[in-house]
């Protein structure tokens, strides 16, 4: 009965200890203020960045940063259940009403094929006839004799609406029949396995296990889409409901400021274009 | 003290057993509500009979995907049936004790590995072996593969019902098989697997029912192209991995036309599950 007891006691003191510990946390958390960023998984790992470099310069304000696609952020946004949405693709104009938009950076969009493959460049019209499955095979394109996989995301995802805005224009669909993986990684990760298969993913994330064709006869390296030569390019923005204020304003002036776009270039990405 | 205990015991129980009934009616209830919407605007025959899927110009059609789940869960019960009731037999007629001490345990172990290590070890060797000897239109992400992957994942299901129906076969059976001259395996064909049929397919169909509820194994392997299934070596999408694969990014209509997917697999799931009640149920009748 003793035992019981002390148990209690011991059980009623660690429970009052960590509701006070979490009072605690709670107290302090309400003085620091907090940016709320939702938005595009291709955006992302880079709002994860700039939101780390500014916490180290800003100490009283904590940026959180979740990714839940760039609809999910331009819905979240308008509906103020975050501070900032991110999109890796253009708003449609019934997207536009009551925000603001701001290009953050820009990021090319590379089409990969296996290392193997003999394709070194295709035009955006042949990259086109092979999503709409009008070019079936490599030997057409002056490869080997095989049927090409290609490989698309998901319906909703910002890249495949950027692809598809870029590379498909108007009255073109992706054929329903390509294989549809749900991310930069996992499409990385199919045509690095197949020979035959083509892909394309955000341009910071391609690797050595695949390689990036020409596009246009344009490589996709940083001088090449800084001139604007490289044709598959999209905008990664970040959106604000009417007008910034405060602190989320100043995030966004650190974003587009020297040190923002050094952590973003870094990592691949391009300054935006001064209008 | 204690039998106030005792007292308590079976209210407690008892909401406890609620709780799980009401998770299942609120989780119904609110994939009917979201789905049913969308369902009704698009018209129910064009939702489970069209094939042309594009959320985002508003066709909605999940043909397709209902063919693809069909597909795998029969290309998987081609590969897991016979592998799994040949196990149940040998462990429960043929194996020794140590034999089954062994192997059982290690059965049931296939199940507590995740779906994505089944699908990770499928990408990394099945999909590209398909791809290599078979060929075909999904290059290796197909229906064969995803049969292959699901086929052993389920084959605990399968194992553990089946051995269970064998053993609930009254002893008396064999010996009289046995007493009027069959061989071991003439009893076995002809009086223990026609006994223990029911019970035996009660796990075939619960295994069906786990692999259409299966997701994340079969997003990897299956390459997930909405068409129609011609060829074992085609890429399909199965309505689990359309519901995975796009709630992520979807809002609005598609977001409700994913619900509504939910609604058909909800039901087709529901189909299977009353069917193992009740082939289970008349296999009880008939001992009786």
């Amino acid at each position: 009965m003793k035992i019981r007891v002390y148990q209690a006691l011991l059980t009623f003191a660690c429970v009052s200890l960590a509701i006070g510990i979490g009072g605690g946390c709670k107290r302090t958390g309400q003085q620091e203020e907090r940016i709320r960023i939702v938005g595009s998984t291709s955006v992302f790992p880079f709002a994860e960045m700039l939101a780390e470099a500014y916490e180290e310069t800003n100490p009283g304000v904590e940026v959180d940063v979740q990714a839940g696609g760039s609809t999910v952020g331009i819905v979240s946004v308008r509906d103020g259940i975050c501070d900032i949405g991110t999109s890796s693709r253009e708003l449609r104009d019934a997207e536009k009403h009551g925000v603001t938009i701001i290009e953050i950076a820009r990021d090319g969009i590379a089409v990969i094929v296996h290392p193997s493959n003999k394709i070194d460049s295709l035009t955006k019209a042949q990259i086109r006839d092979i999503y709409a499955k009008k070019i079936t095979n490599w030997k057409e394109l002056g490869g080997d004799d095989a049927s090409i996989a290609f490989v698309t995301r998901e319906e909703g995802s910002g890249t495949r609406g950027a692809f598809d805005e870029i590379v498909m224009g108007e009255g073109t669909r992706i054929s329903p029949s390509g294989l549809v993986q749900d991310s930069n990684g996992s499409i990385r990760e199919a045509v690095a396995t197949s020979p035959h298969a083509i892909g394309y993913i955000s341009l910071a994330l391609v690797n050595e296990k695949v390689r990036a064709i020409k596009v246009d006869g344009a490589a996709p390296t940083h001088e090449n889409l800084a001139e604007g030569k490289y044709p598959v390019v999209r905008p990664f923005l970040f959106i604000v409901k009417g007008q910034a204020k405060g602190q989320v304003k100043e995030f966004i002036d650190f974003v587009l400021g020297p040190k923002g776009q050094e952590v973003l270039n870094k990592e691949g990405l391009l300054s935006p274009i001064v209008k | 003290m204690s039998l106030t205990k005792d007292r308590l015991v079976s209210p407690v129980l008892l909401a406890i057993a609620c709780f799980s009934i009401a998770a299942l009616f609120v989780i119904g209830l609110f994939i009917f509500v979201e789905g049913l919407p969308i369902m009704m605007k698009v018209g129910v025959w064009k939702f489970i009979g069209s094939t042309d899927w594009s959320p985002l110009e508003g066709k909605f059609g999940i043909l397709a995907m209902i063919a693809g789940s069909l597909a795998v869960a029969a290309g998987t019960l081609v590969v897991a049936v016979p592998f799994g009731v040949g196990c149940a037999i040998y462990l429960s007629e043929f194996a020794s004790k140590r034999a089954v001490t062994l192997i059982k345990p290690a059965v049931e172990l296939l199940f507590a590995i995740p779906s994505v290590v089944y699908g990770f070890v499928g990408v990394l060797f099945i999909v590209p072996f398909v791809r290599e000897y078979l060929g075909g239109a999904g290059h290796g992400f197909c229906i064969l593969t995803a049969s292959f992957v699901l086929g052993i994942r389920v084959l605990p299901v399968i194992v553990g019902i089946s051995v269970d129906a064998l053993q609930a076969v009254p002893k008396v059976y064999r010996d009289g098989s046995l007493a009027l001259g069959a061989t071991k395996w003439q009893t076995t064909t002809m009086v223990t697997l026609k006994a223990a049929r029911s019970g035996i397919l009660a796990g075939v169909i619960l295994g069906m029912a786990n692999v259409i509820g299966e997701t994340m194994a079969v997003i990897m392997v299956i390459g997930n192209a909405v068409v129609m299934p011609n060829s074992p070596l085609d890429s399909v999408r199965t309505l689990t991995s359309n519901i995975a694969l796009e709630m992520g990014y979807a809002e609005g209509a598609h977001r409700q036309a994913l619900f509504a997917t939910g609604v058909v697999l909800f039901i087709i799931t529901m189909i299977l599950n009353t069917l193992t009640r009740y082939v289970t149920r008349s296999r009880v009748r008939k001992k009786k």
